[in-house]
């Protein structure tokens, strides 16, 4: 019954964490799934439950490549499963903040209310609001 | 909004590539293999009655879902009653895709296959197991399978027995009749137990 919601995990990771490294983080992300499962109740809200944990995934993942200090650009040999590269799109995306972007990917990639990006980030439902708005305003700018 | 950010929001809204998808999902299914999180392996399958759903636990064959069953309620069911780590893992069910093909055109009499049989209970297991053994190409009696599973009075039990078999075609519950011969429900439509005993030589 995971896999139903590997779509939206994989299309939230490519958002958050780029294509090159969304599987990584998708693999993990399932395990740390499986793992918890049995935990959770039958009618519980899987999939929110599911990217909130791919979530903490991409902040893992971007808190160790901060520590490695690899540049964050795309480069050429890049060539994973997703859009092509230079499109400048998940360079854009990639680019916001970090919360902004989370918003921004639960938001359109996920089709999310709103109340559940809030929980996801774990704030007030008007911030979550608040972070896709600036997001997107920011999207424009760097693509205008 | 201009138009380029609408193309950036709808490649998020497209979702990821169907491609990049089925590639993650696959190696998930090695990895949850490997670590040892995969209770319940299944994999679709064509047959030439139309595509049926195989699962499998570290037993053996536990359940095969029918064409005319809808492959979400034998999902959930699996779920519920054996373990939510349910996982689409094809590589798991190779033996059974393959005795299955040999079967279905003709040129496998008797399946080799281990069971799983948790998911019957009771009388209805004793009445399944039984069945189990009925040869190729031969049939028998629900009034008979009571019998074998010590009751020769609860052939009604038996035909709810033989009803809620999860694991049809290996387990042959089509080569059970009613008495006189008359062909007996399937859950997989009446056409389908039909052309199975005919398969078999026996209709």
């Amino acid at each position: 019954m995971l896999d139903r919601h590997a779509n939206d995990v994989l299309g939230f990771l490519i958002a958050a964490v780029g294509p090159q490294d969304a599987e990584d983080c998708f693999q993990e992300t399932f395990l740390a799934a499986l793992r918890g499962y049995p935990k959770l109740g039958d009618d519980g809200n899987l999939r929110g439950w599911l990217l909130t944990i791919a979530h903490h995934k991409a902040i893992d993942h971007h808190r160790g490549r901060g520590r490695r200090a690899t540049p964050s650009g795309e480069g050429p040999e890049v060539a994973v499963a997703g859009p092509e590269p230079g499109s400048g799109i998940w360079g854009a995306v990639a680019g916001l903040p970090p919360k902004q972007r989370t918003a921004v990917a639960l938001r359109f990639a996920c089709d999310m209310p709103h109340r559940e990006i809030a929980a996801a980030l774990d704030c007030s439902e008007d911030a979550a609001r608040r972070n896709v708005h600036e997001g997107v305003k920011k999207l424009r700018e760097v693509l205008a | 909004m201009n138009r380029k950010t609408d193309s950036v929001l709808r490649e998020l809204v497209d979702g990821p590539p169907e491609d990049a998808v089925v590639a993650a999902r696959g190696r998930f299914a090695r990895v949850a293999d490997e670590a040892g999180l995969l209770d319940v392996a299944y994999a679709r399958e064509d047959s030439p009655f139309g595509p049926i759903l195989l699962a499998a636990t570290g037993l053996g064959l536990v359940m095969v879902s029918l064409p005319a069953q809808e492959p979400d309620t034998a999902l959930r069911r699996l779920s519920s009653e054996v373990s939510p780590r349910v996982i689409e893992a094809p590589a798991r069910l190779d033996n059974v895709r393959r005795e299955l093909d040999l079967y279905f055109s003709g040129r496998l009499r008797e399946f080799d296959l281990p069971l799983d049989w948790q998911l019957t209970a009771g009388f209805r297991r004793r009445v399944l197991r039984a069945t189990a053994r009925i040869p190729y190409g031969e049939t028998r009696s629900y009034t008979e399978m009571a019998r074998r599973a010590g009751n020769q009075r609860a052939q009604r039990a038996a035909g709810s027995a033989l009803g809620s078999n999860p694991i049809p075609i290996v387990v042959p519950c089509h080569r059970v009749l009613r008495s006189g011969g008359a062909l007996g429900g399937y859950g997989g439509g009446p056409a389908m137990k039909e052309a199975l005993l005919e398969l078999e030589g026996s209709a």
